[in-house]
């Protein structure tokens, strides 16, 4: 199970607006809190427009066993740099947090072979979760069995199972 | 080749209800469900044996006011029920990545009339036994975390009985190795 950590970036999907603070479900032992004021360019006047169901991009701010974690979509500086509400379409996913890491390290071979086959968004997070959107639903689909595959699969099968499908 | 088997369920850490939560540590909870019928004080009693033996490894301190539940549903009895529900609450435990300090079996040791000491009896050796004691063991220096005896038996008798429990501890540990290892590598 995921144990939030500070400064984690993590996909959270809303489960509840509670006045100006959205409960968000981050896959912990509870859910986290994310501040309408905590969006680029949000004001008291300029609302973000999150509903519930949707799949947010942020980072914790607070995250100690003690206290209910807590999420931003901006950085120190006031910038979202890639941080917010995910867009429409896509499918989300959960795989280990083993697999997680090993996409999130510096030279991974997964990412770049897959780029290789069709173009497509990716949205990793640190709590199991990644988000994928392609062209058409299939390329999706495909990517999203190769992903979850990766974790039992060694480099050779996964290099054949690519060419199979670049074949194709 | 035994034929008593538990499954074994864990939920958590989730979180807890205010009542139930408590501020420092998780709050364990132990649902023990028979075969057939509805749970008795038979099963309440042995439901907070495995609570405590199980608040005795689980790091409880790392994840304050959640609720951890584990929920084990037997599915046929041929004796030595109470360690088959030990060794799947500690397989749960670990299959679900808890923070322990250490792993525990479960070992029944029936004490025959004639002073023989069985392991793991059948449902007709334990009625024939003059004592059946369960222990739980713990994996750093097969320390007892928990002893319950139901009969009479002398303290002499109590120490072989324990010292036999402890040998075939190795052999359940070894099994959980075993198990792990096939489960994480395809």
């Amino acid at each position: 199970q995921y144990v939030p950590v500070k400064g984690d970036h993590v996909i959270g999907i809303v489960t509840a607006k509670a006045g100006d603070v959205f409960r968000l479900d981050v896959g912990g032992s509870e859910p986290a809190s994310l501040s309408y004021l905590a969006f680029e360019g949000a004001t008291k006047r300029n609302r973000p427009n999150v509903q519930v169901g949707d799949l947010i991009y942020g980072q914790f701010v607070v995250a100690n066993k003690d206290m209910e974690p807590e999420m931003v979509c901006i950085d120190s500086s006031g910038k979202s740099s890639g941080m917010g509400i995910i867009g429409q379409d896509g499918f989300l996913f959960k795989v280990s947090l083993g697999l997680i890491r090993k996409l999130l390290a510096p030279k991974c071979e997964i990412i770049q072979e897959l780029s290789q086959l069709y173009p497509f968004e990716l949205v990793i997070g640190m709590n199991g979760r990644i988000w994928v959107k392609a062209k058409t639903v299939q390329q999706t689909l495909i990517i999203v069995n190769i992903l979850e595959a990766c974790e039992y699969m060694t480099a050779e099968q996964r290099k054949q199972a690519l060419a199979k499908l670049s074949g194709n | 080749p035994g034929e008593t088997s538990v499954l074994a369920g864990l939920y958590g850490p989730a979180e807890a209800k205010v009542s139930k939560e408590l501020p420092d540590r998780a709050a364990l909870e132990v649902l023990l469900r028979p075969k057939v019928g509805l749970p008795g004080v038979l099963e309440r009693s042995r439901e907070q044996l495995l609570r405590q033996t199980c608040e005795a490894v689980v790091l409880g301190v790392l994840h304050p006011r959640t609720a951890i539940s584990l929920v084990l549903q037997v599915l046929s009895d041929a004796g030595s029920l109470l360690s088959c529900c030990l060794n799947a609450a500690c397989m749960a435990l670990l299959d679900a990545g808890l923070p322990l300090t250490a792993l525990f079996c479960g070992v029944t040791c029936a004490l025959q009339p004639d002073g023989t000491i069985l392991l793991d009896p059948t449902a007709r050796q334990e009625q024939e036994a003059r004592a059946i004691l369960t222990f739980a063991i713990a994996s750093s220096e097969r320390k007892v975390l928990m002893a319950t005896t139901k009969g009479s038996c002398s303290v002499e008798e109590m120490q072989q009985c324990l010292a036999t429990a402890q040998r075939a501890a190795t052999t359940i540990f070894q099994f959980y190795r075993d198990s792990v290892r096939r489960r994480y590598s395809k």
